[in-house]
């Protein structure tokens, strides 16, 4: 076919040529002629600076600053921005070697090669300074301000917790937060966490070829600045803390004493502790590292953790239950002739004044008394049959918090053991077990097993006469309200009216002329009820356990102390307890009780146990 | 006799074409990994990164250009008006179904791969009007067949621009260029081709530059028209005149008016009175002149208004969206500025692969897509952008070569449309990233990141060379 306008593909063809070659022209200029933008582009270096904020200080319920900040400064890097620079002054600067500088910059450009990676951590203040005139010599180096956690009292590690950097894992579980940021572990730095870490801000620098920052990359429009976290008051007292932290000095153990009225915790102190300091900064893993191989275990919380038998504090809890449900009053008395015993299995009871009623048995502490309840509550007809009668029983126990976490404001607390009846099912067959097999409970031993913050709490409701709070360490905190559930009142099954009889057992524990199982802990003018325990431990000496409050009427401290291996609960948690509460509620030790001071203070369970251990190898 | 043509067609295909077309890809692919880098993902093969798609997205792209070559060309030509209807139907459906990105209503998502209607409109405008040109019987200049051609361009047009998409709908006037091929008026084509250099123009200088330079083209081309000195002067001075008197006026008034648009409305009033004059004088091809001299002027200060208020707020906020900024307080100009200097500190030979500082920071907006040529001019310096260039126009021409050696018109017709495609896109958008063309968000033909516009090309492409690999057999 004929085509006229065949000629105008040579127009269209250099219509496609002209602009290319307006473009090449355009390019040419842009690229190789213009040298200003070679000069834009190498200023044009952002540097994108993280503005940590400092994590909110943490006071006790004194005002006492318990937790602050201490200015700390990485040097970070960037791989993609350094240039040869003078390894020898660098180094000697900062007192690190070549190998550690080689190794540090491969790591980092493994990373990333145009993210910042840290450096070296936490270089000190006076370095810092000397390397900051020096920095232009260093381009793709510079240093990020960070803070450290700084502990001006050296207690409560446990309650504290710690921070360290995230790990994978925390930023998979934590959105938002990146690699390299702070965030808390245990303690009340991670339950607290959000409040605590304040918010990231950001600072955007224009930095030329030669590492100078020309300045805020425009103006500061998109710069972010830091939100400083909130600050908190913890309901703990630090003078009590401390004091509780010294009498447990080589000691295993564990203190929890907490505010009846409120549930506020006053002290909590588990034993061997750490000093805080050592999990902060650059020593943290390998301090970490050492505290997690030591056979004491000082990492672990056993205030919240350790799972103990209750012992004969228990009887208390026993005793209320029959009171509750009609099987005794206050007044039905048991003789006792030093031992209980059915067909083989006989449990002794010590020596003293006899029969005796609810008060006096929780005084003397009788065993044949509490056997004798406890089997008279399961086998009662009115429940049919002994799991059920059994299930009435665990429900009391459990309405104390026991077998359950109190969910205390706490990252890791345990729950405790309180056997269903499908647990002994398990072992005799359904129905096939009697209120015999289980009599080891009325005692508070056998299956039962608790934490020392649960016996706080059990103490606690007995102070309140059938009620508690959950036990919590966060007072206050800026800027917001703690949770409502620290508030509300949670009621046991037992009515109020059964815990006058109990709670006259246990002044008289501490008061009574005769026969009282822990006359040691007696503090004039204190009014303290008590109950000691001897927690039977399968795997060497018993533990002592003391249970307390005072005063009698109006309660100020609740209080629950256990100290492993060191035999009844006279010899030591009582006179720890009693200690307690009385530093607490007068401040300071009578005179005519130093000398019970100074001999909790010397008692040393913990390198008896080595000496003992010596003397076996030997 | 069916295998001997097939061995024909495999004989017949262009390969300097294909292989072209292949290293546009690869470059393109390597330049998407360097744009969006990640040294988590520092494979070019991981698949959850932009490049890892692409790969997918090339390789697809291989497949489908294979099915083109081995589908018979005459469906092409049967289809085309099918596939037209059909992307129109697209085109309305994605305005009530489609998946609404950065403010405009333009994808279709299928589970993890998004369709772009707009892309595939191109090809079928194409096919559909290859296939109503090519009818002998249809003249160009015919009323019935300008509307008729009019409508099968401008009906896509009219869709892409509700979705909005801008810069896919001014693409289409790029079939102008085919029009002229056919015969149409090449006043037409200068015409637009003016609209769109005044356009950029008026962006990028300021009034009283572009002012002078349109005063001094009309005069010229008043001159040329005229081919006489004494009418010349007479109209040069009838001009002064009038303008003078209207400056003079604004003067003695002592108007607060600004300086730049008195001299507008003096211009304009010196224009329309010299159309009058030269209209009642019967002066050959004059008024035609003095009634462009005078539209280009109001046009020329339209355009600033029309691009800040129609279509600005929709293409702005794009772009703010991409930058992070609640809003954009240095405006166009900081994306152009971003974007020249990574260009311009690629320096003669760049400064190498993956050390590109100006494209790693997010300095330069869409760094993978439209922003493309930034990363290849930072990287690769002068001489990657010429390599690059050197390829497009090798491409273009080639295409051009091959249109031409059609001896059917469908496929000559089609061939161009294909040219014209590829060359709006690359003129768009490399000047774009220059700075010598608006920001207008068009992809790099084979090089941006993207499965539906690189499909769209590729399908495009290969139906040009499936035509022309059977070019011997075909007439019409
Ligand atoms: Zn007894």
């Amino acid at each position: 076919m004929k085509d006229h306008f065949s000629d105008r593909k040579y127009i269209i063809g250099a219509m496609i040529m002209l602009p290319v070659l307006f473009f090449i022209i355009r390019l040419f200029i842009l690229q190789v002629l213009d040298p200003s933008y070679q000069l834009s582009a190498s200023s044009n270096v952002l540097r994108n600076v993280t503005q940590y904020p400092s994590r909110g200080l943490i006071y006790d319920r004194t005002g006492e600053l318990l937790v602050y900040n201490e200015p700390a400064y990485d040097l970070m890097v960037v791989p993609a921005q350094l240039a040869p620079f003078d390894t020898a002054e660098f180094c000697s600067i900062l007192e690190i070697d070549k190998e550690y500088v080689d190794t540090e910059i491969a790591r980092a450009r493994e990373y990333s090669r145009f993210r910042s990676s840290v450096f070296l951590k936490q270089i000190s203040a006076l370095t810092y300074a000397v390397l900051q005139e020096k920095m232009y010599k260093f381009p793709g180096f510079y240093v990020q301000p960070r803070t450290l956690r700084k502990y001006p009292k050296d207690i409560a590690a446990h309650i504290l917790g710690y921070v360290g950097e995230v790990d994978r894992r925390m930023i998979e579980e934590n959105p938002g937060y990146v690699m390299g940021d702070y965030i808390g572990i245990t303690g009340v730095e991670k339950t607290y966490e959000e409040e605590l870490s304040g918010e990231k801000g950001v600072s955007r620098f224009l930095v030329d070829v030669h590492n100078r920052v020309m300045g805020s990359y425009q103006d500061g429009r998109f710069d972010a600045p830091a939100v400083v976290g909130n600050d908190i008051t913890l309901s703990l007292d630090a003078s009590l803390q401390a004091y509780g932290e010294k009498l447990m000095q080589n000691k295993i153990g564990s203190i929890v004493a907490i505010e009846p009225s409120t549930g506020e915790i006053l002290s909590l102190v588990s034993t061997p502790t750490y000093h805080p300091e050592l999990l902060v900064g650059r020593v943290r893993t390998r301090n970490f590292r050492q505290l997690s191989s030591d056979t004491l275990n000082p990492l672990f919380n056993r205030a919240l953790m350790a799972h103990y038998p209750a012992g004969s504090t228990f009887k208390i809890v026993n005793g209320l239950i029959a009171l509750q449900e009609g099987i005794i009053d206050d007044v039905t008395s048991q003789t006792c002739p030093g031992h209980y015993t059915v067909g083989r299995l006989t449990i002794r009871c010590r020596h003293h004044v006899t029969p005796v009623a609810m008060a006096a048995a929780i005084q003397v502490s009788c065993n044949t008394y509490f056997c004798h309840i406890f089997r008279d509550l399961l086998d009662h007809p009115k429940y049919g049959s002994v799991t059920a009668g059994f299930n009435v029983w665990r429900d009391h126990v459990r309405s104390f918090g026991l077998g359950e976490r109190l969910d205390a404001d706490f990252p890791n607390e345990l729950r405790g053991f309180v056997p269903p009846a499908t647990y002994y099912d398990r072992f005799y067959g359904e129905n096939r077990w009697r209120s015999l097999q289980v009599v080891s409970l009325a005692l508070g031993q056998g299956e039962l097993s608790v934490t020392p913050i649960q016996m706080a709490n059990i103490t606690a409701a007995i102070a309140n006469r059938g009620f508690y709070i959950t036990p919590h360490i966060l007072k206050d905190v800026a800027n917001s309200d703690i949770d409502p559930e620290f508030r509300e009142k949670k009621y046991t099954t037992i009515d109020s009216i059964w815990f006058e009889p109990v709670i006259e057992g246990m002044y008289r524990a501490v008061h009574g002329p005769d026969g009282g199982t822990a006359r040691i802990a007696q503090v004039q003018g204190l009014d303290i009820c008590g109950k000691t325990g001897t927690a039977e431990n399968p795997h060497g000496d018993d533990h002592s356990v003391f249970l307390a409050f005072a005063p009698r009427n109006n309660p100020q401290i609740a209080i629950a102390v256990y100290v492993e291996n060191a035999g009844f609960g006279a010899t030591m948690a009582a006179p720890i307890a009693s200690l307690m509460i009385e530093k607490y509620l007068n401040g300071e030790i009578a005179g005519n009780r130093k000398w019970l001071e100074q001999r909790m203070l010397e008692a040393d369970f913990i390198n008896r146990l080595v000496a003992d251990a010596d003397e076996q190898e030997n | 006799m069916q295998m001997n043509r097939r061995i024909n067609i495999w004989r017949n295909l262009d390969w300097l074409t294909v292989i072209v077309w292949l290293v546009l890809l690869i470059i393109g692919w390597i330049s998407i990994y360097s744009a969006v880098y990640d040294d988590a993902h520092s494979s070019i093969f991981d698949t959850s990164q932009r490049y890892g798609k692409q790969l997918i997205w090339m390789i697809a792209a291989v497949v489908i250009a294979f099915s083109v070559i081995l589908t018979d060309n005459k469906l092409f030509l049967f289809f085309s008006y099918f596939f037209y209807g059909f992307t129109i139907l697209l085109l309305i459906a994605v305005l009530f179904f489609g998946t609404e990105v950065n403010s405009s209503q333009s994808w279709f998502q299928f589970g993890g791969i998004q369709i772009q209607p707009a892309e595939f409109a191109k090809l079928a405008t194409a096919l559909a009007l290859a296939q109503f040109l090519s009818n002998t019987k249809r003249k160009i200049h015919d009323p019935k067949v300008l509307v008729n051609t009019s409508f099968i361009i401008l009906l896509p047009v009219m869709l892409i621009l509700l979705q909005p998409d801008v810069g896919s709908s001014l693409v289409f006037f790029s079939f102008l260029l085919v029009l002229y091929r056919e015969g149409l008026t090449g006043w037409v084509l200068f015409f637009f081709i003016l609209f769109c250099v005044l356009s950029v123009l008026a962006l990028l200088m300021n009034e009283i530059n572009m002012l002078a330079l349109l005063v001094l083209t009309s005069f010229a081309a008043i001159v040329t028209v005229l081919r006489n000195a004494k009418l010349t002067i007479r109209g040069l001075l009838i001009f002064a005149a009038v303008a003078g008197i209207v400056i003079l006026f604004f003067r003695l008034a002592g108007t607060d008016i600004i300086v730049d648009l008195q001299l507008v409305i003096a211009a304009a009033a010196a224009s329309l009175v010299l159309f009058i004059i030269s209209a009642i004088g019967r002066i050959s091809n004059a008024p035609l002149v003095l009634g462009f001299l005078f539209t280009a002027i109001i046009y020329t200060y339209s355009v600033d208004y029309v691009f800040d208020n129609v279509l600005m707020p929709h293409q702005r906020s794009r772009i703010n969206i991409v930058l992070g900024f609640e809003d954009d307080p240095l405006g166009q100009s900081y994306n152009i500025n971003q974007s020249k200097i990574a260009i311009g500190s690629g320096g003669l030979t760049g400064r190498g692969f993956l050390q590109g500082t100006q494209t790693k920071f997010n300095f330069v907006p869409e760094q993978s897509t439209d922003f493309i040529f930034c990363t290849i001019g930072e990287e690769w310096g002068f001489t990657g952008s010429l390599v690059l260039l050197a390829l497009f126009v090798l491409l273009l021409l080639r295409l051009l070569y091959i249109a031409e050696r059609q001896r059917s018109s469908y496929a000559r017709i089609y061939g161009y449309s294909v040219i014209a495609i590829f060359f709006t896109h690359l003129v768009v958008n490399i000047g774009m990233t220059i700075g010598v063309v608006p920001v207008i968000g068009i992809p790099l033909p084979f090089i941006s990141y993207g499965g539906s516009s690189l499909w769209a090309f590729t399908i495009m492409l290969f139906i040009l060379l499936r035509f022309d690999a059977a070019r011997m057999e075909f007439l019409r």
